[in-house]
C-alpha cells in the first residue's frame, strides 16, 4: 500500500502544481504540491497520484559505492591482521 | 535511475551485505518489519532463508488493509449502500472482508462502487455527476493521509457540494509503543517503514531508542535495502546503541517532507483507532477537522452499520503482531486461499499470510 516509485518530471510543474511524469517509460499527470521545489528532470517518489519526495540520487550512487567497497574493506582488514598475527607469531618463535 | 535501482538489486552486494549480517549477528535477535511492502520484499527475495540463525524477522502491523477493524470495514460497506452514494477508494480495499460483506461483493450487487488510482480522481467524477454524492474511502498511514489530506484541501478550494472523505487513516509511531509495550511480543529492533519515513521522518519514532532502548532503522525496499537495514540493526545491537538511523537516505530526509506533515495536520486532528488484533489505540488516527465537516462522510452520509462480528478461526489479529506466523493457523493454506481468502492477511496482496502462501512452501 505505501508503495512508491522513481518517477522523472518532464515538464515543469502547471499553476495548479501538476505535472507529467515518465515512470519506467509510462506517461502519467501526478500532483506535485508537497514537492514544491521539484523541476522538470528531477526524479520524484509517487504514491497515490502524489510525489511525496525528491530522490536524492547521489545520496543513492554513495550509499552503493559504500557497499560495494564495505566487503573488501572487510576482507583486506582481515587479511591484514592475519598477516600481523603470523608475523607476530614468526618473531617470537624460534 | 534504473542503473541505481539495479544497483539496490545487485546480487554481489547483496551477498557482502549477508556475510556481514552473519558475521554481526552474534546474538540472537528478533527483527520486525513495519510496512507490507517490506513483507513482500522479504518474501519475494527469500531474504528469510539467507538469515543466520541468530536473525528471526517478524512481520508487524504494517498492511493498512489488514489492520482495518470490521466496524471500520462494515462502516463503509453502509454507505456505498445508501441511494445516490458513489463509494471510491483504493483496488486494496475492494475484498476486505467486512462483518458480513466485502465492496467487491457490494459492486457485484449493483452498488456504485469504483477503485480510482488517485484521490484526485475522485473529485472529477464528483464534478462529473453533479446528482450523485462521491464519498473517497481513504486508508492507509502518513504516506497515503497527506495525498487525501490535500484532495480535501482542493475540495474546499473547489466548493465541491457532492464529495465527502471517510477517513479511516491510522499513524505508525504509537502502534510500535503499543507492540513494545505488549508482552507477548518480543522484539529487539524495528525494521521501519521507507515512505512513512519519507514524510514523518526520524524524530516521531526517537521515543524507541531513548524510552524502551531498542533500535531501529528505515529500510528502503530493494532486496539491498532490506539487507542494508537488518545489517544495520545487528551492528547497533552487537555495538550496545540504540538509535533511529536511516538506511534509505535516496528517499527520507531525516526532517521528513514538512509539507506533507502540514498538509495532514491541516485537515486531520488525532482521534483514537482500532487496529484489528490490537485493539484501539489512542490517537493514531487521523479524523477530519471541524472546519471541514461539510467534506467529512461520517457527517454527510450518516448511517448506521449492523453490529460487527469477527471470523471465526482467523487469527489475523495475532498474526499481525508477530505472535503468531501465518502458517501456524489452522485457516492457512486449508480454507483460507489467496483464491478464497478468509483473513484480511490473506487478501491483500501484502498481507503476511498472502506473501508467505506466495513464496514459500509452508502449509502445503
Amino acid at each position: 500500500m505505501c508503495l512508491a516509485i522513481p518517477a522523472r518530471l518532464v515538464t515543469e510543474p502547471n499553476d495548479i502544481q501538476m505535472v507529467e511524469v515518465d515512470i519506467l517509460g509510462v506517461r502519467r499527470h501526478v500532483s506535485v504540491m508537497m514537492t514544491p521545489s521539484a523541476t522538470q528532470g528531477d526524479y520524484v517518489l509517487v504514491h497515490a497520484g502524489f510525489a511525496i519526495q525528491i530522490v536524492d540520487d547521489e545520496f543513492a550512487a554513495e550509499t552503493l559505492e559504500m557497499l560495494r567497497t564495505m566487503g573488501i574493506k572487510h576482507a583486506e582488514e582481515l587479511a591484514a591482521e592475519a598477516e600481523a598475527e603470523e608475523a607476530a607469531a614468526e618473531s617470537v618463535s624460534p | 535511475m534504473s542503473d541505481i535501482l539495479d544497483g539496490f538489486r545487485d546480487p554481489e552486494v547483496a551477498q557482502r551485505l549477508v556475510e556481514e549480517i552473519h558475521a554481526t549477528a552474534t546474538e540472537p535477535c528478533t527483527l520486525m518489519e513495519v510496512c507490507g511492502t517490506h513483507t513482500m520484499a522479504v518474501a519475494k527475495h527469500g531474504l528469510r532463508g539467507v538469515m543466520p540463525s541468530t536473525v528471526k524477522l517478524l512481520s508487524g502491523p504494517g498492511c493498512p488493509v489488514c489492520v482495518t477493524a470490521n466496524p471500520d470495514i462494515d462502516l463503509a460497506i453502509e454507505m456505498a449502500r445508501q441511494p445516490g452514494v458513489v463509494l471510491t477508494t483504493f483496488g486494496d480495499m475492494m475484498k476486505v472482508p467486512g462483518s458480513y460483506s466485502s465492496l467487491a461483493a457490494e459492486k457485484a450487487e449493483g452498488r456504485d462502487v469504483r477503485v480510482v488510482y488517485s484521490p484526485l480522481d475522485s473529485l472529477s467524477i464528483a464534478e462529473a455527476e453533479p446528482d450523485k454524492h462521491v464519498v473517497f474511502l481513504g486508508v492507509g498511514f502518513e504516506t497515503t493521509a497527506p495525498t487525501v489530506a490535500l484532495t480535501i484541501r482542493e475540495a474546499a478550494r473547489r466548493e465541491l457540494p457532492n464529495w465527502s472523505a471517510l477517513s479511516l487513516h491510522k499513524t505508525v509511531p504509537e502502534a510500535l509503543r503499543a507492540l513494545v509495550n505488549d508482552p507477548a511480543v518480543k522484539v529487539t529492533g524495528f525494521i521501519l517503514p521507507g515512505h512513512v519515513s519519507t514524510i514523518i521522518g526520524t524524530a516521531p519514532y526517537e521515543f524507541l531508542a531513548s524510552e524502551y532502548g531498542v533500535p531501529s532503522v528505515i529500510t528502503g525496499f530493494e532486496p539491498v535495502d532490506v539487507l542494508q537495514g537488518v545489517w544495520m540493526l545487528t551492528k547497533q545491537l552487537s555495538e550496545g546503541r540504540a538509535e533511529v538511523e536511516i538506511a534509505y537516505g535516496r528517499g527520507v530526509r531525516a526532517e521528513g517532507n514538512p509539507a506533507a506533515v502540514a498538509a495532514i495536520d491541516e485537515a486531520f486532528e488525532p482521534s483514537d483507532a482500532e487496529w484489528r488484533g490490537i485493539g484501539v489505540i489512542p490517537g493514531t488516527g487521523l479524523a477530519l477537522r471541524p472546519e471541514f465537516a461539510n467534506y467529512d462522510a461520517r457527517v454527510r452520509v450518516p448511517c448506521t452499520p449492523p453490529e460487527p462480528r469477527e471470523i471465526k478461526g482467523c487469527q489475523c489479529g495475532d498474526v499481525l503482531r508477530g505472535i503468531t506466523l501465518p502458517f501456524e493457523c489452522r485457516l492457512f493454506g486449508k480454507g483460507c486461499t489467496p483464491e478464497n481468502p478468509i483473513g484480511p492477511c490473506m487478501v491483500s496482496s501484502e498481507g503476511s499470510c498472502a506473501a508467505y502462501y506466495r513464496y514459500t512452501d509452508y502449509g502445503r
